[in-house]
């Protein structure tokens, strides 16, 4: 199934996820039962700033602030990905 | 050379249940000298600064260990993220606040069937009521909760009431897995092998619940690799994602590798890290150098890694043939030989299962 993540979705982690710095592999990586995810930096940076407070919006304004070239429709990819997994979650709309 | 992501922890073979399909070895008398607390405390600082992050607590019953809620403690302050694989024999509410506090991230409970008398028989132990009390506390206390399941011709006709079960109990996760053919469970072999009509009929129910289930509860079904066309990509290659460390300080690419004549290495002699890296037994299976036609040659040689060493020792007494299972090896007969006898054989029934034997353990 796939999922639709809307620009006023507020998405967060799932309950059950860490995101954590590995030391080891100089990495973020996602912690979730039975997984692990080594992300590179753009994910690392989305996946920071999924704190149920932001929308997608605010979070794709953010990281135009920081990188060149923020696709939005990419930015909704990656997170519709991590959702149909259950790595995050959808707040309100 | 690849890091390792996870480490099975096998911290004691002891174990309440006598499942017939265990996995662990059959001589369990072996292993009773286990490591101290400061020991596993060692080889978990080991694993993590090897790359180790998922730590799968396991056994026999790891809540047998009086230590687990220090070995979850000490693993949560690496950073390590701690999973519980249990019978749940022995999670009183006492000892789950405990494990709570000690930070374990989640918790995984097997269960034998839906059905109250077959579970225990199966268990060969009265548990069923226990084990569902103990999913239900794992819930209350806001822990992930995943339902391991062991698939054979016992129980594989029920897949659809033992859905039903997990999705009452709010379980999070449900790990179907048909019986892999090793220790105890390659004993049985005969008496749990399923026939295609049950797989057929399970894989349907498996795809409807998927579909049922969307987003509410996540179900991984372990198809059963003899009716594969391909042999699995066991742990993911040999060497290259997982290892094992048994409760003496034994260390396996597999926790099936110590049916192999292959030199052993363990945390009393060596680090984490030379085993990993250096160790004869790490190497011998790693990569595809060590590989024979048709594996050598096929394309898939990175996609299955040539499938089970274990399987390939156990069914050819060569752990560097082809695993069986692909229906390119020189000796697939053996495996289609065996999925014939549980489609034509003489019907074997559930008396025909030997149980698990116990084990003590050495305090």
């Amino acid at each position: 199934m796939s999922t639709t993540v809307l620009s006023t979705n507020r998405p967060r982690l799932a309950r059950q996820v860490r995101l954590q710095w590995d030391p080891v592999r100089k990495q973020q990586v996602l912690l979730a039962p039975e997984g692990v995810l080594v992300l590179n930096q753009t994910g690392a940076t989305i996946l920071g700033l999924c704190d149920g407070e932001r929308t997608v919006v605010e979070i794709v304004e953010d990281l135009r602030g920081r990188y060149s070239h923020v696709a939005g429709d990419e930015v909704r990819e990656f997170l519709a990905r991590l959702v149909t997994k259950r790595l995050v979650e959808l707040g309100d709309e | 050379m690849n890091r390792p992501f996870g480490m099975l922890a096998e911290l004691t073979y002891g174990c309440p249940l006598h499942c017939p399909y265990c996995s662990n070895p059959l001589d369990l008398a072996d292993y009773r000298e286990e490591l101290t607390t400061a020991e596993w405390q060692r080889v978990l600082t080991e694993a993590r600064a090897l790359g180790v992050l998922q730590l799968h607590l396991s056994g026999g019953e790891p809540l047998q260990r009086r230590d687990l809620e220090e070995l979850v403690a000490s693993a949560r302050d690496l950073g390590l993220y701690t999973n519980l694989i249990t019978s749940s024999l022995g999670l009183s509410p006492r000892r789950a606040e405990r494990l709570k506090t000690a930070g374990l991230d989640h918790v995984q409970i097997s269960i034998q069937a839906d059905e109250p008398d077959l579970s225990d028989r199966i268990a060969g132990t009265p548990s069923y009521a226990r084990k569902i009390e103990a999913a239900r506390l794992v819930k209350e206390l806001d822990w992930p909760l995943t339902m391991n399941v062991v698939v054979h011709r016992h129980n594989i006709d029920r897949i659809g009431r033992i859905l039903d079960l997990a999705e009452e109990l709010g379980a999070d996760r449900i790990e179907l897995a048909n019986t892999q053919y090793y220790g105890w469970a390659w004993r049985n072999r005969a008496a749990l092998m399923p026939s295609r009509a049950q797989l057929e009929q399970a894989e349907a129910v498996v795809r409807a619940a998927r579909q049922r289930l969307d987003g509410k509860m996540e179900i991984i079904y372990v198809i059963p690799d003899y009716y594969s066309q391909y042999p699995k990509p066991c742990m993911g290659g040999w060497g290259q994602r997982q290892l094992t460390v048994t409760p003496n300080g034994g260390v396996l690419p597999c926790p099936a590798a110590h049916t192999l004549d292959l030199p052993r290495a363990t945390v009393r002699e060596h680090s984490l890290q030379w085993v990993w890296e250096e160790s004869p037994l790490f190497r011998r299976f790693r990569g595809t150098e060590w590989m024979p036609d048709p594996c050598r040659s096929c394309d898939r040689r990175e996609v299955d890694f040539g499938g089970c060493r274990c399987q390939a020792f156990q069914l050819t007494g060569d752990a560097a043939r082809t695993d069986p299972v692909c229906h390119l090896s020189p000796d697939h007969r053996v495996v289609a030989e065996a999925v014939q006898a549980a489609n034509e054989g003489a019907e074997q029934g559930e008396e025909d299962l030997i149980p698990r034997v116990r084990t003590v353990r050495r305090a």
